[in-house]
């Protein structure tokens, strides 16, 4: 490096500039893990992989530019990045694009895409802002505001419907109002009351949805549907055994057992073929990726900044679980992707751009508020 | 003050790291969750897993369920299923499929058709496990493939049912027919989260009642585990759970008069709606030219197909809810029930008819030369005066006029049953500025109003909106929505859903002018226009014809000037209602191209109330039909 010219050496630097050396090598890792387990679910389709290069590509790029931009800075994008995703759910309810019986999609000129998606930012941005601006202030009443804030583009969410979706962004959002330092005594009311209100819940499931949980319970009942699912991804994980059949040699995955076996049952595949021991790095590398992040919340510098920190670790975290939970069947099935491995780019985005985030807020820690 | 400001914010610094601790432990808990499931289903599981990865060889197979029945209101069988053999090919398994198809058609009749079609298949249906080469195989095809049957990896004869359709093309619109599903099929099905039911099925309803009663008609597939060889055969059933049957499906529909219609139509182009006016249920609805859904069943020959779409006739099209007619004179009872209900006029004014109407420097002509002399209202509608109506519509204003015709259904969907349904045009000055762009064509002119008067102009309705509307006439202004479904029976509980009727909505109409306009009509079977078609009639009925000018030429038809100057000729129009004193039937009928209302469309009404008042039978229809025999054939061939 020494030898480089001086100019080089410059760009070089300031292309890592702010990025933190951590997180980067824990995602780097578990993207090519993702893409070894990718090329194996999709070896009739090899493009694939190298669209998922593509993908990531675009994705770092995006996290580059987010790690540019200093927390204070984003905070003025808070409220209009929520106003903006709220208006774009409405827009879904009242015109948007009806796929896989979901209403979902919403058409932008030429591309379509999900605003719920984009939400699962938002909103944590917008809750840390809240919260921040009301910081010497806190009361049950800002706690009373922040749950609103989170419940209404749940409701629009779920009813689209789309409780995987739901759930998630529902979680970022609690994380983050957890973080603010709502009272035990509320959090443990508001989980009893819950409890109390999953019959009525009920009631407002898809028959689909029901359906799922009820195959959860017991997945024979239901061998064609979603049952399958579960069944054949349990077969899939118990075969691996403790060492893996070993990379391309998955036996379960390519005879086509596993549905959607590149996307959120990605991980079916990579348990059969790496085993217990690679479940285990997999695990390793979500934790330490957490760990940082929360490290990163811990030493933020505002409460701004603390709270999103908080909240995006632990969305990773939601990610992870539950994807992993639902492909070994202890959790229902739901469309929930497995960060930095499942195939599709706008998960990756919003993945990256949340590591971005961190660490913009990384970087500026050390900045005394005035 | 500032120094416990300080202090409040490290406290509240210390109680956000604190519940991040609490959230690294809850993470590091659950991870553990999940390293325990994993160590519990790899390790500790890992035999039994292994094994049944091994020879996942637990296939589970879906059972398909009997497609259910579709039958009319007297019991009259129109859709039905029998068993037959199929020759298919499993694409996955086999290396070379035109040289499997060589080798096959050694012992079983491979035609070049079924090479085409089967072709066809492997494009449409990416995802099938099997497709058919050959469809019902005779017993000598299936023994000596059977024998021969070691040598073909890949290849395997099913049992299979297939869709009939014993009256051949009768009803063909409402019935609709069964096609493959298609990757497009299939997306929906998965959208609509019935994707697991239809693993097995390889048919779905593409249009008419077998697509609009897909979800009754299909059943619940059931499932067998099967233990299967190396080669995927399968050795024994472990456990099997059976299929439900799909829910039989009972039309209001009644066949023979749905029969008598269609033979009424011959070769003439046309459509055909008859109501029950008081419940809206359907009881014939006819669109020639029709099609025989029976080609269909096994995936369509690509010849017919082609047949089909290329022709002038446009036989696909179901003209009783797609095809948009001008209504012509059969507009005018409405319009003269305008007239009284606003005050415009009565029952006794009358007019002196020259034969012509000057409106804005033009001269509209009536259909007589010399005129009808002194025209009352009665006059008007039994003899069809075109000047009296002029005149009507001037007075009445198109705003009125639309606002009048609109609640009789006119311009919009009705809703029933089928897919496809058109919404036509109710003509008026707001329709015009969204129809048109150019402000200059958006305008409404006095002069359109008065051809408006006698059902040209920009009106166009569908067969099945004119009869709608007769049916309301007849009930005195009560709508009810057309349907097809009489009621649904599960097979297996016996449990019947009835359909109830459905009331629209309802207009307050003067009893006495409705009474006056059905007279009115009655006069037209007795005494007008189409006294001739009526004569003799022992039932009273009440009618008005309608001749619709053809305006366009459609493209592609240049070649057939015979066939052209055929095509250019009006339209024959007839609605009708009987009895008059409680009407149980209310009809329209269009035959294309069939010139005056009376000539055409009036003797086919009364042939059809013919055989629904009396149970009289046209010429030629006292034996069974041919279609009948036909369909004792094809069963004896598949047995």
């Amino acid at each position: 490096m020494d030898g480089a010219p001086l100019p080089f050496r410059r760009l070089g630097l300031r292309l890592v500039e702010g990025i933190d050396g951590t997180l980067m090598v824990l995602m780097l890792a578990l993207s090519m893990l993702g893409l070894l387990a990718l090329f194996s679910a999709s070896y009739e389709i090899p493009a694939r992989v190298a669209s998922q290069v593509m993908n990531l590509a675009v994705a770092v790029a995006a996290m580059w530019l987010v790690a540019q931009v200093p927390p204070q800075t984003m905070m003025r994008f808070a409220l209009p990045a929520y106003v903006v995703g709220l208006a774009f759910l409405l827009a879904v309810a009242l015109f948007g694009d009806v796929v896989n019986g979901a209403r979902r999609w919403l058409h932008v000129g030429v591309t379509r895409f999900q605003p719920s998606e984009m939400m699962k930012l938002a909103l944590p941005l917008m809750l840390a802002w809240y919260f921040h601006k009301h910081e010497t202030t806190l009361k049950l009443r800002n706690f009373a505001v922040a749950a609103l804030l989170l419940i209404v583009p749940l409701g629009l969410i779920a009813r689209q419907p789309d409780l995987g979706t739901a759930a998630l962004v529902g979680a970022a959002g609690f994380y983050v109002i957890f973080f603010a330092g709502i009272s035990w005594k509320v959090l443990g009311t508001l989980f009893g009351l819950g409890l109390a209100a999953l019959p009525i819940g009920w009631g407002f499931l898809h028959g689909y949805q029901r359906k799922r949980v009820l195959t959860l319970l017991d997945p024979t009942t239901d061998p064609l549907g979603a049952g399958y699912h579960i069944i054949q991804s349990t077969i899939a994980v118990g075969s691996g055994g403790l060492w893996g059949k070993g990379w391309l040699n998955g036996t379960q995955a390519h005879l086509e057992f596993i549905p959607e076996r590149h996307t959120d049952f990605i991980f079916a595949v990579f348990s059969e073929e790496f085993g217990l021991i690679g479940n285990v790095v997999l695990l390793v590398l979500y934790f330490l990726l957490v760990g940082r992040g929360l490290y990163i919340a811990a030493n933020a510098a505002t409460v701004f900044a603390r709270l999103l920190a908080g909240g995006i670790s632990l969305m990773f975290f939601t990610y992870a679980f539950v994807n992993m939970g639902m492909v070994s069947g202890i959790l229902p099935v739901v469309g929930v992707p497995l960060p930095f491995l499942s195939y599709g780019g706008t998960a990756l985005l919003t993945l990256f751009i949340g590591a971005g985030i961190l660490m913009s807020i990384h970087r500026y820690r050390k900045l005394v508020q005035t | 003050m500032r120094g416990r400001e300080i202090r409040n914010s490290e406290q509240e610094l210390h109680q956000f790291q604190l519940r991040v601790g609490i959230a690294g432990a809850v993470v590091l808990a659950a991870f553990a969750l999940l390293a325990a499931r994993f160590l519990w289903l790899q390790v500790l599981q890992h035999d039994v897993y292994q094994a049944k990865a091994e020879d996942n060889r637990i296939s589970i197979v879906p059972v398909t369920p009997n497609r259910g029945l579709i039958v009319d209101r007297n019991g009259v069988v129109i859709a039905r299923n029998y068993s037959g053999y199929t020759l298919e090919i499993f694409p996955r398994r086999v290396k070379n499929i035109e040289r499997t198809i060589d080798a096959v058609s050694e012992f079983v009749d491979v035609t070049p058709r079924d090479r085409v079609r089967f072709r066809k298949l492997l494009q449409e249906t990416r995802n099938a496990e099997s497709l058919p080469i050959k469809n019902r195989l005779s017993d000598e095809e299936v023994a000596k493939f059977a024998a021969n049957r070691y040598r073909f990896e890949g290849v395997e004869i099913k049992a299979r049912l297939f869709r009939q359709y014993p009256l051949g093309d009768v009803g063909s619109h409402v019935l609709g027919y069964l096609g493959r599903i298609n990757t497009q099929d299939q997306q929906k099905l998965e959208d609509d989260g019935v994707g697991p039911n239809y693993r097995g099925t390889d048919y779905i309803g593409k249009a008419g009642i077998e697509a609009t009663y897909e979800s009754e008609l299909h059943g619940a597939t059931g499932f067998e585990q099967v233990e299967i060889d190396a080669a995927g055969r399968g050795i024994r059933t472990l456990s099997r759970t059976p299929s439900q049957p799909g829910n039989n499906v009972t039309l209001t529909l009644d066949m023979r008069l749905q029969q008598v219609a269609e033979i009424g139509f011959g070769d003439r182009r046309g459509a055909l709606v008859a109501l029950d006016p008081n419940t809206g249920g359907v009881l014939a609805l006819v669109s020639k030219p029709g099609f025989d859904p029976n080609m269909f069943v096994d995936g369509i020959d690509p010849q017919y197909w082609a047949e089909l779409q290329g022709s002038l006739d446009k036989p696909l099209n179901n003209r009783a809810i797609s095809g948009l007619y001008p209504p012509g004179s059969t507009i005018k009872p409405y319009l003269a029930l305008a007239a009284l209900e606003t005050g415009k006029r009565r029952t006794s004014s009358s007019i002196f008819d020259p034969g012509y109407f000057d409106f804005g420097g033009r001269r509209f002509r009536d259909d007589k030369k010399g005129g009808h002399g002194v025209v009352d209202m009665y006059k008007s509608i039994v003899e069809s005066c075109d000047t009296y109506y002029y005149h009507l519509a001037n007075d009445l204003g198109i705003d009125a006029i639309a606002r009048f015709l609109g609640p009789f259904g006119f311009g919009s969907r009705s809703g029933i049953d089928l897919a496809g349904e058109f919404a036509g045009v109710l003509p008026s000055p707001e329709w015009k500025i969204k129809r048109f762009k150019q402000p200059a064509q958006q305008k409404w002119f006095p002069g359109e109003t008065i051809s408006i008067g006698i059902g040209q102009g920009y009106h166009s309705y569908t067969p099945l909106q004119l009869a709608q509307a007769t049916a309301m006439l007849a009930t005195g202004g009560t709508m009810y929505k057309p349907r097809l479904l009489d009621h649904i029976d599960n097979p297996r509980s016996g449990d019947r859903r009835q359909v109830p009727s459905e009331v629209l909505h309802t207009i307050a109409l003067r009893r006495d002018n409705v009474d006056f306009i059905k007279r009115s009509m009655a006069g037209v079977s007795k005494e007008g226009t189409a006294a001739r078609a009526f004569a003799g009639v022992t039932y009273t009925v009440g009618g008005k014809t309608g001749t619709a000018q053809v305006i366009a030429i459609k493209q592609n038809e240049k070649y057939e000037e015979a066939k052209v100057a055929e095509r250019h000729r009006d339209h024959s129009l007839f609605v009708a209602f009987a009895p008059v004193e409680s009407p149980r039937i209310a009809l329209a009928i269009i035959v294309e191209n069939g010139g005056f209302g009376a000539r055409a469309a009036a003797p086919l009404a009364r042939t059809v109330l013919d055989y629904f008042m009396l149970g009289k039978l046209p010429a030629g229809m006292d034996q069974p039909t041919p279609e009948d025999e036909g369909a004792a054939d094809e069963e004896s061939e598949s047995d």
